[in-house]
């Protein structure tokens, strides 16, 4: 994995990729590259495919079965659809956090641990000391550390919301993942919670590369380094946020900012 | 302007109409209940002793007490339990966790329906032919047991699965997508949370088998005995069939006996259910979500 992460490729580069459910096309010839190490936002109206693309990149969509992908998708310079890719080890690389907060019904400490368990080797020990420090640097990490660590054997699911959120990306955390991938994470937050984890997201780029779809203009404008605009399955706009949000290139992108449209 | 009109009070009136009706079908359907308990207590409490649950029939099953049935029920139950448990719940953890929506699913589904359906007097034929006579049980513990686990499998299968999948979906989905496969989300997450409300539910279905009569009688229940059993393959007494015995094939019987045999039968099922339901509201309330 080393020589990977020190290759320059892109994180995300995705060619053509046509996505259909059943007979309907969500996703029409989607050509990406998320760069290293940056948030990128994908924003758009509802239906337009942002999150059927985040859904993508782990492979998460073929669970519905009736889901055809065309094209490629690549994840560190290696395509995720190939034949011998294992999901176990895509889903270990590329995390995802979801609109609702979902901790496991698990203490706090287990439900950190809990990935880490997920991919130890079979019959490695870890010392409780080990996993404790584990479970210190990534509630570190997320800021959560000195709200809970006296509380670490308390139920996840009694935390406040923005806590589990919060909660649910230090999970992620210590399998060491590349990539972080956010579904609207603070739709169900309020907007106090909504600007604790922003900051956090914020302050985890440089470690991660992180494609977050939000409906929220002022969160992408605020949060992201580059901006990704869809409409109808199709990629209108890719380019530095602070250029689309002051210059976009096209008129849809324009309308979409600026609220004549969705 | 906010005065009452006709029209509210003929609502109101007809409202008051079905309400008190469906509460008097309501009540009507507690009363058989009620009156099977009270003829029970009043005409079979005399009888109750502890000498009645402790010593063997005697005089042609015309007095003495119902050990030999008593401790035979709880031997069927037992081994009922013992046996569909295992079998139930992996066919369960199967169809609510691993099976694809397709063909072979929705027939497994749909033998499982039929299997309820089945009467329980061909249950005990199967058992005959299958339990008795193919795989060479004889009447035994074992061969009743086993036809009850058979007769009980379907309500096994559909109160776990009942269990598994009032655990939330967003659980499962958090686990798949830390990469943990199906087993590991089973074991670690489905099955800790689920596993009380399926002990539960299948205590209770099994629980209702200790009253079964038919699929027993042919396959381990015997008419009388004398001893008590000593392992499975030995022939039993039970309750149910005790209670059949004494009420239509002995000639003498004092009238409270067979009401008192009753009793304890029906004591039996509700202090199980009793158990299981204690048990169940005490799980609850410590759910971690």
């Amino acid at each position: 994995m080393k020589e990977q992460r020190i290759n320059e490729a892109p994180a995300i580069v995705t060619e053509s990729l046509n996505l259909w459910y059943g007979t309907f096309q969500a996703l029409f010839d989607i050509d990406l590259e998320v760069s290293r190490n940056k948030v990128t936002a994908m924003i758009g109206p509802s239906g337009c495919g942002k999150t059927t693309l985040l859904r993508s990149v782990n492979r998460i969509n073929e669970r519905l079965g009736y889901v055809r992908t065309t094209g490629s998708i690549e994840v560190l310079g290696h395509d995720i659809y190939e034949p011998e890719v294992d999901l176990v080890q895509v889903r270990k690389q590329v995390g995802m956090v979801f609109q609702r907060p979902n901790p496991l019904p698990l203490s706090i400490r287990d439900n950190v641990l809990f990935g880490h368990r997920t991919h130890r080797e079979r019959g490695v020990k870890v010392s409780r000391q080990d996993e404790d420090e584990i479970v210190e640097k990534a509630l570190r990490e997320v800021l959560l550390w000195d709200t809970v660590r006296d509380r670490l054997a308390g139920a996840a699911t009694e935390l406040a919301l923005e806590e589990q959120q919060k909660l649910c990306i230090a999970r992620l955390l210590p399998v060491k993942p590349a990539v972080l991938l956010m579904d609207e994470p603070c739709s169900a937050l309020d907007p106090n919670g909504t600007e604790a984890v922003e900051e956090l997201i914020w302050d985890l780029r440089g470690d991660y590369t992180i494609l977050i779809v939000t409906h929220n203009m002022a969160q992408a404008r605020r949060a992201s380094d580059e901006c990704v605009f869809m409409l109808l399955g199709k990629l209108v706009e890719h380019t530095r946020t602070d250029k689309m949000f002051v210059a976009p290139k096209h008129q849809e992108t324009a309308d979409y900012i600026e609220g004549r449209y969705g | 302007m906010f005065e009452t009109t006709t029209l509210n009070e003929q609502n109101r009136t007809v409202e008051k109409l079905w309400r008190t009706l469906l509460l008097v079908m309501t009540l009507l359907l507690i009363l058989p209940v009620l009156v099977i308990l009270a003829v029970l207590v009043y005409k079979g409490g005399p009888v109750l002793s502890l000498d009645f649950l402790l010593t063997e029939p005697t005089n042609g099953m015309t007095a003495g007490g119902i050990l030999p049935a008593l401790i035979g029920t709880v031997w069927l139950v037992s081994v009922a339990l013992l046996a569909s448990v295992p079998i139930g719940v992996a066919a369960a953890l199967y169809l609510s966790e691993y099976a694809p929506e397709n063909w072979l699913t929705r027939a497994l589904n749909l033998a499982i329906i039929n299997l309820a359906g089945v009467p329980s007097i061909v249950h005990a034929l199967f058992g005959v032919g299958a339990f008795v006579l193919f795989f060479r049980f004889g009447t035994s513990i074992l061969a009743a047991s086993l036809t009850l686990a058979v007769m009980t499998l379907p309500v096994v299968i559909v109160a776990t699965k009942e269990s598994l999948q009032a655990v939330p979906q967003a659980f499962r989905e958090a686990c798949w997508n830390m990469g943990a496969t199906r087993w590991q989300t089973i074991r670690k997450i489905v099955l800790p949370n689920s596993i009380s409300g399926i002990l539960t539910g299948v205590i209770l279905e099994v629980s209702r088998t200790a009253g079964e009569t038919a699929p027993i009688m042919f396959t381990g229940a015997a008419f009388f005995l004398p001893f008590l059993p000593q392992g499975v393959f030995d022939q039993t007494m039970a309750m149910s069939l005790h209670l059949f015995v004494v009420s239509t094939q002995v000639p003498d019987v004092p009238e409270a006996l067979p009401y008192g045999v009753a009793l304890v039968l029906i004591a039996m099922v509700l202090a199980m259910n009793a158990t299981s339901i204690a048990f169940r509201t005490y799980l609850r309330g410590r759910k971690k979500w």
